[in-house]
């Protein structure tokens, strides 16, 4: 059936599928159960699926992600939230020395399936800590996969697979699209695999790759500079790590020319990464080098600065006439 | 340091003041250092001569593995080891009072709990060996791997809790069904985040959880002042569940506590926390030098307390072993010693390719590529060294 929905819908909705499929499928956070979560996307959930299924946990991170490594090796699917992409810090020495190794350590013996619920990124004029890109951080982590979803049928989707998958996987979801805009969710579909990248917008003379809340920048920009008589293909990356670099490798080698686009810090950020490997395998077919647009380095500014932080449109018209011109 | 007075709460100076060397008036105890069976109002229990011998059985072979496995280490056949030594009753105590549907969490120093849970003591090796990180499954044996990250495993066993409570297995009254956790961590564990956190959830929760902190006074080279200044078993009520303290050295005291405590988990009643005041004899590692930072004259005033030497005090003056259970044992750890030296030495090597496959329960693309072209750079040099 087809109806309109919001990303905090689709994700509300694809986390109730997940849960009605699999009664060992666990929801835990902070404020995650009579609340329905700061950003209310598990709402309504623990009055269906009741307190022991839908878990408000104690105000700490590496609590609720350590306790979550002990109900998965009891053979549960925990789903947590961490509340905002800041607060994961404290989780961080459970995520990478336990989430992340458990199955390398175990030979393969534990699985770790958990589902890590982040809000990531900016736009929202939010207090410090409230507002940042993280995922660099994880997708340099063996053992854990990292996606983003960029839109509200995405959301529905990936998060039903996410929980499925028997890996444990780092959710980032877009916190400013949250409550954006709609878009149309025909559930009887067939969903594209998780960890597979998709071309949203083709164009013939440079490829912007992104992914996220980014990805909404460059279908824009695009969109702005089709009317100036360029054309631009747009990737939405979806999965971070693995990163999944066919679609990539295919565009880049008909544009010549890629830009990466993210919230995240541009030093050793994806974007290193990505033009790394675009370097390696399409070497011969660029005209230009890879560029990347993202955040600063600096630490992520008070909220009346974000707009000059953030990768906006422009800035990313302007990287791609720095590409163009060269 | 002196408390200054500060006009308000409680007065503390007992608690600050002199270190009870003998575990202080809480301490549980049914053994004495000198061998001698007390009685203790709450946790006594009756032993039989057979399990009294059982329990001496258990602390010599233990012994005898980490004696062996430190000499492996002197010999070059293990990189480290983690010694036990001192801490047998402590170990004894607690794995003999798990039952088959408990869950145990340790750290890596559980060797004698992993004895208890019928592991292999040669697949204990192998992490120290270098050779793995643990080879076992942890549900073949109810036996967590070894976690290294200090007080990272009490988060997991209160999680493991969590999950059995949802299975139903916490407090139905039925023996084989009722469930609990037991979560080692030692002093120094006792100052992490996690931990406390870990007592946090439990204690939000009601989880089936037994805390079982073996203080050994040491943390490497930090002694249990810099941890704590009350005595470890008093924060439990802080966090809102009962704290004991044991004589760790006294393996009959320590089944009893625990095994009451884990009782009390699998009906329903929640998380203990306890206390068992030993003392680690040897170094923390292999790799340490506790000269460098502790008085040999503390080491010999533990000596006294040795947790084998008081059964073995007990069971001769009391007639409940003859001379030949005593020979028949040393012969039996004799082998156990040479099972372990040939086992270590014959440990295969891992095969560098595998690590490829174990990343991950589903392999990435990424991955594949990686071992393919480390398998193609490796057969470059086929034949090369013959």
């Amino acid at each position: 059936m087809s109806t309109k929905i919001t990303l905090a819908q689709g994700l509300n909705r694809g986390l109730r599928k997940a849960m009605e499929a699999d009664d060992k499928v666990l929801l835990m956070g902070e404020d995650v159960g009579k609340l329905g979560g700061v950003f209310r996307i598990t709402d309504g959930l623990q009055k269906d699926f009741g307190e022991d299924r839908v878990i408000d946990s104690p105000l700490a991170e590496s609590g609720i992600v350590g306790t979550a490594v002990g109900m998965a090796m009891r053979g549960y699917r925990p789903v947590v939230e961490i509340q905002f992409d800041g607060f994961v810090y404290p989780a961080y020495d459970q995520i990478v020395c336990q989430v992340a190794k458990l199955h390398f350590r175990s030979q393969g013996r534990v699985k770790m399936p958990m589902v890590i619920r982040i809000p990531f990124g900016g736009g929202i004029g939010a207090v410090e800590h409230h507002s940042e890109s993280p995922e660099a951080q994880f997708a340099h982590t063996p053992g854990l996969k990292v996606v983003a979803c960029s839109n509200p049928v995405d959301g529905y989707w990936m998060i039903q697979q996410a929980i499925a998958h028997d890996d444990p996987v780092i959710f980032l979801e877009p916190k400013r699209q949250y409550h954006a805009q709609k878009a149309e969710l025909d559930d009887t579909l067939e969903p594209m695999p998780l960890f597979e990248s998709r071309l949203v917008r083709p164009g013939s003379d440079a490829t912007l790759l992104s992914y996220g809340p980014t990805v909404k920048t460059c279908l824009n920009a695009a969109e702005a500079a089709a009317g100036e008589g360029k054309s631009l293909e747009v990737i939405d990356l979806r999965t971070l790590s693995p990163l999944d670099m066919g679609p990539v490798y295919e565009s880049v080698r008909r544009t010549g020319r890629a830009v990466v686009v993210h919230e995240a810090h541009v030093n050793l950020g994806l974007g290193a990464e990505l033009a790394a490997r675009i370097t390696e395998e399409c070497f011969y077919s660029l005209e230009a080098p890879v560029l990347r647009v993202g955040g600063f380095d600096t630490p992520y500014p008070a909220s009346r600065l974000e707009e000059d932080w953030l990768p906006d449109l422009d800035r990313v018209l302007d990287a791609v006439d720095r590409s163009l011109e060269i | 340091m002196t408390q200054r007075d500060t006009g308000f709460g409680p007065d503390l100076s007992e608690v600050f003041g002199p270190k009870h060397e003998d575990g202080g008036p809480e301490l549980i105890q049914l053994l004495t250092p000198e061998g001698v069976r007390v009685q203790h109002p709450e946790f006594d229990l009756d032993f039989s001569a057979e399990e009294l011998r059982g329990f001496y059985r258990d602390m010599v072979l233990v012994r005898r593995i980490d004696v062996e496995a430190t000499a492996l280490q002197r010999h070059g056949e293990l990189g480290i080891w983690a010694q036990l030594l001192g801490q047998e009753a402590a170990q004894i105590g607690a794995g003999r009072a798990v039952l088959p549907q408990d869950f145990v969490f340790p750290t890596y120093r559980e060797h004698g709990v992993a004895y208890c849970r019928g592991l292999d003591p040669l697949k204990l090796l192998g992490l120290f060996r270098g050779v793995d990180h643990g080879d076992w499954n942890p549900s073949d044996y109810n036996f967590n791997l070894y976690t290294i990250v200090i007080g990272a495993q009490t988060l997991h066993a209160t999680g493991y809790a969590m999950g059995m409570q949802r299975d139903g297995v916490v407090g139905t009254g039925d023996p084989e069904r009722d469930s609990a956790v037991l979560a080692h961590f030692g002093d120094g564990a006792s100052s992490q985040g996690d931990v406390n956190e870990a007592f946090i959830f439990a204690a939000s929760y009601n989880a089936p959880v037994v805390f079982f902190c073996q203080n050994n006074q040491w943390a490497i080279s930090e002694p249990i002042e810099r941890q704590s200044r009350i005595p470890l078993y008093q924060r439990a009520l802080g966090f809102g569940f009962p704290g004991l303290r044991v004589d760790g050295n006294d393996v009959l005291a320590t089944y009893a506590v625990t095994k009451a405590a884990l009782q009390r988990a699998r009906d329903g009643q929640g998380p203990t926390f306890i206390e068992a005041y030993t003392y680690r004899m040897g170094a923390h590692t292999t790799t340490d030098d506790p000269t460098r930072y502790r008085l040999s004259e503390d080491l010999e005033n533990w000596k006294l307390k040795d947790p084998i030497a008081r059964l073995e005090v007990y069971l001769k003056r009391n007639g409940l072993a003859e001379e030949a259970f005593f020979s028949d044992l040393a012969a039996e750890a004799d082998e156990l010693g040479h099972t372990l030296r040939e086992g270590c030495k014959a440990m295969p090597d891992p095969r560098p390719l595998d690590i490829f496959d174990r990343v991950y329960a589903e392999t990435t693309p990424e991955l594949e590529a990686q071992r393919d072209g480390y398998a193609a750079y490796l057969a470059t040099f086929e034949g090369a060294h013959s």
